[in-house]
């Protein structure tokens, strides 16, 4: 405990969460509202997403546990590597997606103005950490040997940039308004400043358009497309590495749209401080936790009221709707800061 | 990247029944298209030279199971034909009923699949529930839910009641109201018309030449219909519009059928009204005289051909049926050519194929034989076996 403790120090060293116990640190890491959370609440927005979906098309939808019967079950498959795939870049990527999405988990402020650690620039590395199981997909699909995983790998990678870009874009536009690439900032100006988030509610719709494509939903499904290509990079998967890029791309969806809550509905904002100081924590995460539902929410209702498009017209969408838009954000938030609105 | 083959089916998730489409791909476009049918060929011509004609109206309604009644109306007006008999006029209004009836379950089914096709489940949901409503219909007049077995040679074998009446004009209350509204969805939602304007284009000339037939035919301007070209059962004495569009796209082949619908409903509405009185069933001789007869109806998917070739024994002597996706599957060539790969699925949907009713036997060739050459069953398995072993296959 001792030498956990020592690492521990060294870690959150000028972070704000210096006076924190080692043993409640062990527990923020690996319990709440680290890894063991993260999994639960990756299971209940897919059942959520599920059940919603389900609701709106006047279906009964899937009892509460299914999703994680769904995940047990082929966890406990057989795993099949096809011949032709390449075997180390096949099996590795969906480690690689589940490792990079936990990791830029720890980042976000889910019960205090900060994450695990937070450094001045961590909104852009978890940005990145968020493009990971992409690529992922990407080589998992090239590798894969099939000729369907290597046309949705090719779709996988092709429509990268008409979300990316964008979602980038929006993302760093309340940085703008802040003037800081650090969360920890950002969260703390916007407990200061609550009008502040007003001024970057276009990005926030853009932000939430994009990130429906970076998780390949409708109307953006097109790497996975069903009735064209199967199942798209995930056609040759089978048993837990499967399942490893089904809770990936759950757990993608809880942290995209947790980032969207921090950076433009203020994360566990209003943040007030009781005692003991675990009290104060369950208060911000259940916020962060309503905030981040209402993002996923809307993800749904895109999902449920739209048909899929083609890729040509995802491209040309991304470059004449949503990156003029963000630049219009950004304008909108210079012309503001000029005449020192904020 | 250089030219890959991508092959759609047998086995696709985009196809509902086993057919094989070889697409060649450019990146994304369409070069080429090669079709090979004959996977789900099941005999049934063969079959029905083998037993009677009662058992026939039986085994015919299962060539589809869809448009299950537009093949029995076929049959049975060919039987009649060579009888030389005319049926009770309310037997007459009955057929025609269920044939509206199942034109509007088979529209609403082919809306949903074609909304899934391109990604849009909701809308499958909302119009399978709809066509709940006609199903249930259909279960109430005739007791069935999908071969209805509702007709007898010389007419149908259950008769209308009151009580039935008022439940299908109640149906077609509540059926107006919601396809309004998926008429609205469909027509109208942005991402719906992103994928069904100018794709899978086919031009009135070239739908000609290759003789399609139904909502294909009419979505590119042409006016076809069999319920107005040849009126058959009592298409001649109901007022009704033959729906086309000149859009000549998967969009037109949506709005000529969800226009179809409004004009089933008005149809159905006429016949509640206009229903008349008298027997449903007339006294026909068990042995079918020597003639032969042709018969066609508009099925749900287009023009049904039926030929009958009787021998004056309670048996038909030869039995042809030439069903509506046989006509249109070659025009999918031409529809698919330099589309993109993600507009397959749909402009495949959009014909609304029925592989099982269309699929023929293929004469399979060996490679040194002339061609033409039918390969007895022994050498058929000797050159599987020889097959699957130059493959390093154990069988």
């Amino acid at each position: 405990m001792g030498s956990f403790a020592c690492v521990w120090n060294q870690m959150v060293r000028g972070t704000g969460v210096e006076n924190i116990d080692p043993v409640l640190a062990l527990i923020y890491l690996l319990i709440f509202p680290g890894v063991f959370f993260l999994f639960a609440f990756s299971l209940f927005t897919e059942y959520m997403d599920r059940k919603l979906y389900a609701r709106i098309q006047r279906r009964v939808g899937p009892p509460f546990l299914q999703p994680f019967a769904d995940l047990v079950k082929l966890a406990s498959k057989e795993d099949i590597i096809p011949e032709k795939a390449e075997g180390f870049m096949f099996t590795a990527a969906p480690l690689f997606a589940v490792a990079a999405i936990f990791a830029a988990y720890l980042y976000l402020p889910i019960v205090t103005t900060t994450g695990l650690h937070s450094f001045n620039g961590d909104l852009v590395v978890v940005l990145y950490l968020l493009m990971i199981p992409t690529l992922a997909m990407f080589l998992g699909g090239w590798y894969s040997g099939n000729v369907f995983g290597q046309k949705g790998g090719m779709r996988v990678a092709s429509l990268l940039f008409s979300y990316e870009i964008p979602f980038f874009l929006a993302l760093l536009s309340p940085a703008l308004v802040e003037g800081s690439w650090k969360m920890a900032d950002i969260v703390s100006f916007q407990q200061a400043h609550p009008l502040a988030l007003v001024v970057t509610v276009l990005g926030f719709g853009i932000a939430v358009v994009s990130l429906q494509g970076k998780l390949e939903r409708l109307p953006f499904d097109i790497p996975e497309a069903e009735t064209e290509i199967v199942a798209g990079p995930l056609v040759e998967y089978s048993g837990r590495r499967l399942a490893l890029f089904r809770l990936a791309r759950d757990a993608e969806m809880v942290v995209g749209a947790g980032l969207i809550s921090v950076v433009f509905l203020g994360g566990p904002m209003p943040l007030l401080s009781l005692q003991p100081v675990y009290l104060s924590w369950a208060l911000g995460g259940v916020i962060f936790l309503l905030k981040t539902l209402f993002v996923v929410l809307l993800l749904i209702l895109i999902k449920s009221a739209v048909a899929r498009i083609r890729t040509d017209q995802m491209i040309s969408f991304a470059y004449k709707w949503l990156i003029p838009l963000t630049f219009v954000q950004i304008f909108i938030i210079i012309i503001i800061r000029y005449f020192g609105g904020i | 990247m250089a030219r890959v083959k991508l092959p759609i089916g047998p086995q696709h998730p985009a196809l509902k029944e086993p057919e094989n489409f070889t697409i060649t791909l450019d990146g994304e476009r369409v070069v080429d298209v090669d079709i090979r049918i004959g996977y789900t060929h099941r005999g049934i011509e063969k079959l029905m030279e083998s037993r009677t004609y009662t058992q026939n109206l039986y085994l015919v309604e299962r060539i589809c199971g869809i448009c299950s009644y537009a093949h029995v109306v076929n049959f049975t007006q060919n039987v009649e034909s060579v009888l030389g008999v005319q049926i009770p006029k309310r037997a007459e209004y009955i057929r025609t009923l269920v044939l509206e009836l199942e034109r509007l379950h088979s529209h609403f089914l082919w809306l949903g699949v074609a909304g899934h096709e391109i990604g849009f489940d909701t809308l499958f949901m909302y119009t399978w529930q709809d066509r709940e409503v006609v199903q249930d219909l259909l279960e109430l007049i005739s007791g069935n839910r999908v071969n209805y077995a509702m007709n007898a040679i010389g007419g149908v074998r259950r008769d209308l009641s009151d009580d039935h009446r008022k439940k299908v004009l109640e149906g077609m209350d509540y059926l107006e109201k919601r396809t309004a509204y998926d008429k609205e969805v469909a027509i109208n939602e942005k991402t719906i018309l992103a994928r069904a304007e100018n794709v899978g284009i086919l031009k009135p000339k070239i739908a000609l030449k290759y003789s399609a037939v139904g909502p294909t035919v009419r979505a590119s301007g042409v006016t076809m219909d069999i319920r107005k070209d040849d009126p058959y059962a009592s298409y001649a004495e109901i007022p009704f519009d033959v729906i086309t569009t000149d859009t000549c796209d998967v969009l037109g082949r949506i709005v000529v059928r969800v226009l179809e619908v409004f004009e089933s409903i008005k149809i159905i509405r006429y016949l509640m009204e206009h229903l008349p009185a008298g027997d449903v069933v007339m006294k026909v001789p068990r042995k079918i005289p020597v003639g032969e007869s042709i018969s066609h109806t508009e099925a749900p998917r287009g023009e049904d051909i039926h030929y009958l070739r009787a021998n004056g024994t309670e048996r038909p002597d030869r039995y042809k049926v030439r069903t509506p996706t046989m006509a249109n599957l070659p025009a999918i060539a031409e529809m698919l050519k330099g589309s993109y790969l993600a507009d397959v699925p749909i402009v495949i949907a959009a014909i609304d194929p029925c592989m099982g009713c269309m699929d023929r036997v293929l004469l399979l060739k060996e490679g040194s034989e002339t061609p033409g050459d039918i390969i007895p069953w022994d050498r058929l398995r000797a050159y599987g076996i020889k097959w699957y072993a130059e493959r390093g296959w154990k069988i």
